[in-house]
């Protein structure tokens, strides 16, 4: 057991005690907070395995910007501070499913490749991963963008307020104004 | 080899306290001399040089007050949140030809990116913390402020990553030729303004408002908790000053370069904090409306036919 495999225990630990605190947590925005301590655990991992670029995107994707937009929506809603009671989270067939699924696949991943020795991969820098993205999974890359672009149109046209009849649109504008 | 890292760690760490120290004595010296007054005169003797200093000792007296409301573990950390990034940051911006550099890192350019980023969940963090509505709305305008002027940003920085072929800071700056200056104008002008909004320095400084929000996030902190966060905003001030310097300014490219690369580095990014105060003094504070407008209708496409450009001459070039 190298000093990597400790890290690389002590911060796995890290980061499921804090994806443990985000959901058992009473406090709506201290969830969002030990959600920012779990992602950026899962950041040290890749770095400690050498993937310094894909630690480098987890923090600005996941860190700076999911976690961000996600505190912002909980602050523009509803943001107390203390435990919040009337939270109704069924929390025993959560945690059934949770347990069930790490579990199953923990097995699975030590049934099928526990007795296989992998060298490891180079480090995964910058240009490897430019390289494979562009080359070999090119395709792949490129249907998942369109599927963002499908997402993203289908929001602006969720978010969007039906247009309401030109007459309601103007008593909206000026309701008792005198005329 | 240890010996070497510890060096390069404590001179990054004695910049750190440093050069923000600098920044703010001129910002001090420098509007009072643009208001057509004198500013500091009286602490160190000479010119009021220790002011800041004096200043330091006075934040360190006063009383630490966490407000009964607040959620306190979550507001005590939220300055030392606000403060990391930048210091991770600083230890990769090369200073001078060669291996002057804190610490050599391949992608260094998307490690600076993604690690500003942090600093808007310190921001959250106070604003939230806090139990005051003038803090809360001063967290919501930075959070709003600071998603949306991450992308040109990042559009702009990627602009130069894309000039240069590398992710590496050193490299970038090695690859830069002076004409660059103007192949990469809209991008400079992109980056350096969108820097400005992310560390909240006027015209860009909404969230803390200080005639409408008494002082946005800000305003619950005292003593040393709020003097880390004005630390934070004026390491903010080298680190964003020093980045336009170094990938778009040429770093420490000039004459003599080999020798005094260095001091070439150092006035650039002088140069460039000297324009930040100028702005606060010069500007008046954006409405929310045009700070948002001025992001996504001016900047983002500004960016984006940048990086088109880029990709054109490099294409042409090669």
């Amino acid at each position: 057991m190298t000093l990597q495999d400790v890290l690389l225990s002590v911060v796995g630990l890290v980061a499921v005690a804090g994806g443990l605190a985000v959901v058992t947590t009473k406090q709506l925005v201290r969830a969002g907070l030990w959600l920012v301590v779990a992602l950026g655990a899962v950041a040290v991992e890749f770095l400690l395995l050498g993937a310094e670029f894909a630690a480098w995107v987890q923090v600005l994707i996941y860190v700076g910007a999911v976690v961000v937009l996600l505190l912002f929506a909980v602050m523009l809603t509803r943001a107390p501070i203390g435990r919040s009671t009337d939270l109704d989270r069924p929390a025993l067939p959560a945690a059934l499913v949770g347990a069930a699924s790490g579990l199953g696949l923990s097995a699975l991943f030590i049934a099928v490749f526990g007795q296989f020795r992998v060298a490891p991969p180079a480090v995964g820098t910058a240009e490897r991963i430019g390289d494979a993205v562009f080359s070999d999974w090119v395709l792949p890359f490129e249907v998942l963008s369109i599927l963002l672009l499908a997402a993203l149109v289908g929001a602006i046209v969720l978010s969007r307020p039906s247009a309401p009849p030109a007459d309601a649109l103007a008593d909206a504008v000026a309701p008792g104004s005198s005329r | 080899m240890t010996w070497d890292l510890i060096l390069r760690v404590g001179l990054v760490a004695v910049a750190f306290l440093t050069l923000p120290l600098l920044v703010g004595q001129t910002e001090h010296k420098v509007m009072a001399h643009m208001q057509a007054r004198l500013g500091p005169m009286y602490a160190g003797a000479f010119h009021g040089w220790a002011q800041l200093i004096a200043d330091g000792v006075k934040f360190a007296q006063k009383e630490d007050v966490t407000p009964r409301a607040a959620d306190g573990p979550v507001f005590r950390l939220a300055p030392a949140v606000a403060l990391l990034p930048y210091l991770l940051v600083l230890l990769v911006i090369p200073l001078g030809p060669g291996d002057l550099v804190g610490e050599q890192l391949d992608v260094g350019l998307f490690f600076v990116l993604a690690v500003v980023g942090v600093g808007v969940i310190a921001v959250l963090m106070a604003a939230w913390a806090s139990a005051n509505k003038y803090s809360l709305l001063g967290g919501l305008r930075a959070a709003a402020q600071l998603l949306g002027y991450e992308l040109p940003f990042v559009l702009s920085a990627a602009s130069v990553a894309m000039a240069a072929g590398t992710l590496s800071l050193p490299g970038i700056v090695a690859a830069w030729e002076p004409w660059w200056l103007l192949w990469q104008l809209p991008a400079t002008v992109v980056f350096f303004v969108s820097g400005l909004a992310e560390i909240r320095r006027p015209p860009f400084d909404m969230p803390i408002a200080d005639s409408e929000l008494v002082f946005g996030y800000m305003t619950e902190y005292t003593g040393l908790r709020f003097a880390f966060f004005l630390l934070a905003e004026y390491v903010g001030i080298v680190v964003i000053s020093a980045l336009t310097a170094a990938l778009f300014l040429g770093g420490w490219h000039g004459p003599w370069a080999d020798s005094v690369g260095w001091l070439w580095m150092l006035l650039k990014t002088g140069a460039v904090a000297f324009v930040v105060i100028w702005l606060r003094v010069s500007w008046p504070r954006l409405r929310e409306d045009q700070l948002q407008r001025l992001c996504w209708l001016v900047l983002v496409p500004l960016a984006l036919a940048q990086l088109v450009l880029t990709a054109g001459v490099r294409v042409a070039l090669s």
